[in-house]
């Protein structure tokens, strides 16, 4: 087990990012730059990191970094993982670099999962990681394929009609040889994940909930909070798959072990704003309903994987 | 070395001794021929690169520019509708400015679907900041490959370049050409030399948000790449000829152009038929001459402006045409002559979709034009007819029917 203090103190994300207060992204980034450590080539999708990383001629972030269009994150990580074989081989580089993704969720469940699934299929050394903020949040907090049941956005005025799609069910049955969900209200098993993502050759997919405060309508000192009730209430379910197999960690492996109880997922509606809308309604109920029942559905699903937790 | 290959495999054979180090591609008629081969020649250990079987266009370009970036030479092939879904990377290669090289076998954009040439599709990609050459003969094929490395990654340019070749008349057709070896094309070509690069060891962002404050420097630094290149383009032509004894790589071809009254103007293998029915009308008596474009970008501003200056007139031919003006090489001619070089110009629509082209046309659209007597515009081989107007009134009626 890693400790904090196991942490590199070196800080590659700098001081003077323009991220709003309490942006989930940028301690993100922060934590997987500590994992990852400076030999890594960065390659941002068009969003909000595209923006809080600073505007030219500055910089808060301490790697080689290129801003790529939105639908190219895996296409884009293809041609630097394709270049830095072909500079090893010609001696101009001692090792391949890691070579990470940093995309949001319009960049990887909507425009961007043609790329990124094409990319997986070629098995392409990489670490793609979603920060899924479960919006459009850069350009003021649209809906998204990652969208919850019932959440308002600007394009869901009365609350989303549909359920999300779980990509990182997607990614797996690609056959990648690692996928996990991590949460910033659980830093050590985030860092954990990154190191052995590191590790690994090929396609690596890391997803994180990112509580998007001016997005989601909660105080940016509760980013943290709300990161942590997600996982308490299920509706954001902690897990890695590998060699064909899923293992929850951290909180949500106590929950389904029984040693923590499950919060309910009214408890995490109503910390933030988005629901309020749905909530107030008379489908509220039935929200509610269906979204207790798609987190008692992707917990079955998953363990499918697992027979030791039926 | 001299080879018997179509223009697609020779396309391929030149990616080769030109040093390319990462391919991404995807296959798209009539281009396929061309990363096909590529891969055959990787597989087989006699080209060392990486192959990047990419889902789509978008992302082959995407993964162009990111390889580019990274600090290797790379390449690939295209045509149609990949080019134009590759709109947004077009402009990202030229924006992020990376010396990337792209084959586009010029092919008609459907609908209706057609596989065969025009010009289409690269002029609708004249303003994403790519320099554009189109060639006309098999070995002027081979010869642009090697030089557009030259060119793009040069510091002074540092723009990506589009070679366009003609669809099934240039990429399937078979003719004796010679390909240089590996090595004499690396002592005119040396490995490839960023100015920037993705590198660990010198942490930059690229592609970051330019306010406004910033944003007209880096447009007017991607033109003055541009601008650049017409001084370069000369240059690499020039160490070519003095490497490997022949000279293909000018702004501009000239045929018989000392006497020429009359000029037709031209790109890519519709120049080459042009050379036949200017002798002809040459034998005929009367003084043409043709001047076949080979870089559309840079515009050949200065040869066009000398060497049509004085003439009694132009026949433009276009195997393109935009939508609500007239053929785009016209309007471009015409821009660079303006206030410059009074002569009368015409326009030849020909050849789109594939229909074929004969000197014998070529010949007869230039004796009209040059007696004053063709349009401003001539859709030369379009035979719009009463057939059209009738289908159009049928259906007029069955709308009838259907409407309640």
């Amino acid at each position: 087990m890693v400790s904090f203090k196991d942490l590199p103190e070196e800080e590659l994300f700098l001081a003077g990012s323009t991220a709003c207060q309490g942006c989930p992204s940028s301690l993100a980034l922060r934590m997987a730059f500590k994992a990852l450590g400076k030999d890594t080539i960065l390659l941002v999708v068009a969003s909000c990191t595209s923006v809080l990383q600073g505007s030219y001629p500055l910089s808060a972030i301490n790697l080689p970094l290129m801003n790529v269009a939105f639908a190219t994150g895996g296409a884009s990580a293809s041609g630097v993982s394709a270049a830095v074989k072909a500079l090893v081989k010609r001696g101009e580089l001692a090792e391949e670099p890691n070579v990470l993704v940093w995309a949001g969720d319009g960049g990887t469940y909507d425009i961007g999962i043609q790329s990124l699934s094409g990319a997986a299929e070629r098995e392409t050394d990489f670490i793609y990681v979603c920060y899924n903020n479960e919006m459009y949040s850069n350009t003021g907090t649209q809906r998204s394929g990652a969208t919850p049941l019932g959440a308002w956005t600007t394009t869901t005025p009365g609350g989303k009609a549909q359920h999300r799609k779980d990509i990182a069910q997607i990614m797996i049955a690609h056959r990648i040889p690692y996928v996990a969900t991590v949460s910033l209200a659980y830093p050590l098993d985030f860092y954990q994940k990154m190191l052995k993502a590191k590790e690994i050759r090929g396609t690596k997919y890391i997803e994180m909930l990112a509580p998007c405060p001016p997005g989601w309508k909660f105080p940016s000192a509760q980013m943290i909070a709300v990161s942590r009730m997600a996982v308490q209430s299920g509706m954001w379910l902690l897990y890695e798959h590998e060699d064909g197999e899923t293992r929850f960690t951290a909180a949500t492996k106590r929950i389904l072990e029984g040693k923590v109880k499950k919060r309910p997922v009214k408890d995490y509606l109503e910390i933030q704003g988005r629901f309020r809308q749905i909530l107030s309604s008379p489908e509220g109920q039935q929200a509610e309903d269906m979204l207790e029942k798609e987190v008692s559905e992707s917990i079955r699903r998953l363990q499918g994987w697992v027979p030791e937790y039926i | 070395m001299r080879v018997l290959e179509s223009g697609n495999h020779l396309i391929a054979l030149a990616a080769n001794v030109a040093g390319v180090e990462v391919v991404p591609a995807y296959p798209i008629t009539p281009q396929t021929q061309v990363i096909e081969m590529i891969a055959d020649l990787i597989a087989e250990g006699k080209m060392d690169a990486e192959y990047i079987p990419v889902e789509s266009e978008h992302s082959a370009c995407a993964a162009l520019v990111s390889a580019s970036l990274t600090g290797v030479r790379a390449f690939s092939a295209t045509s149609a509708h990949g080019l134009a879904y590759m709109h947004e990377m077009l402009h990202y290669a030229a924006g992020i400015r990376v010396p990337v090289v792209m084959v586009n076998v010029n092919r008609a954009l459907g609908p209706g679907w057609n596989i065969w040439c025009d010009h289409q599709d690269s002029i609708s990609q004249r303003d994403t900041g790519w320099l554009q050459v189109y060639v006309a003969s098999h070995q002027e094929a081979v010869d642009t490959v090697i030089q557009a490395y030259r060119i793009t990654e040069d510091h002074r340019v540092l723009m990506p370049l589009m070679l366009n070749m003609d669809a099934f008349v240039l990429s399937h057709t078979y003719m004796d050409a010679d390909v240089p070896g590996r090595e004499e094309v690396e002592a005119y070509l040396p490995p490839y030399r960023p100015l920037w690069k993705l590198d660990p060891r010198l942490p930059m962002t690229h592609g970051s948000v330019v306010y406004p404050v910033d944003f007209s420097e880096t447009r007017q630094s991607m033109q003055i790449g541009q601008d650049n290149a017409r001084q370069v383009v000369y240059e690499a032509a020039d160490e070519f000829m003095r490497a490997f004894g022949r000279r293909h790589g000018d702004m501009v071809d000239g045929y018989k152009l000392e006497d020429a009254e009359h000029l037709i103007v031209a790109m890519g293998s519709l120049a080459a038929e042009s050379r036949v029915a200017v002798d002809e009308m040459r034998a005929a008596g009367r003084a043409v001459g043709l001047l076949r474009v080979r870089f559309f970008r840079p515009f050949p501003i200065d040869e066009l402006r000398s060497l049509c200056s004085g003439r009694s007139g132009l026949m433009v031919i276009d195997r393109d045409f935009s939508y609500g003006m007239e053929g785009a090489l016209f309007s471009e001619v015409k821009a660079a002559l303006y206030g410059h070089a009074d002569v009368p110009s015409t326009n030849l629509i020909v050849g789109l979709g594939g229909r074929d082209v004969t000197y014998e046309q070529i010949r007869e659209a230039a004796d009209r034009a040059f007696r004053g007597e063709a349009d401003e515009v001539t859709w030369g081989d379009s035979h719009i007819t009463k057939a059209h107007e009738i289908t159009r009134e049928m259906l007029a009626e069955f709308d009838k029917l259907l409407s309640p």
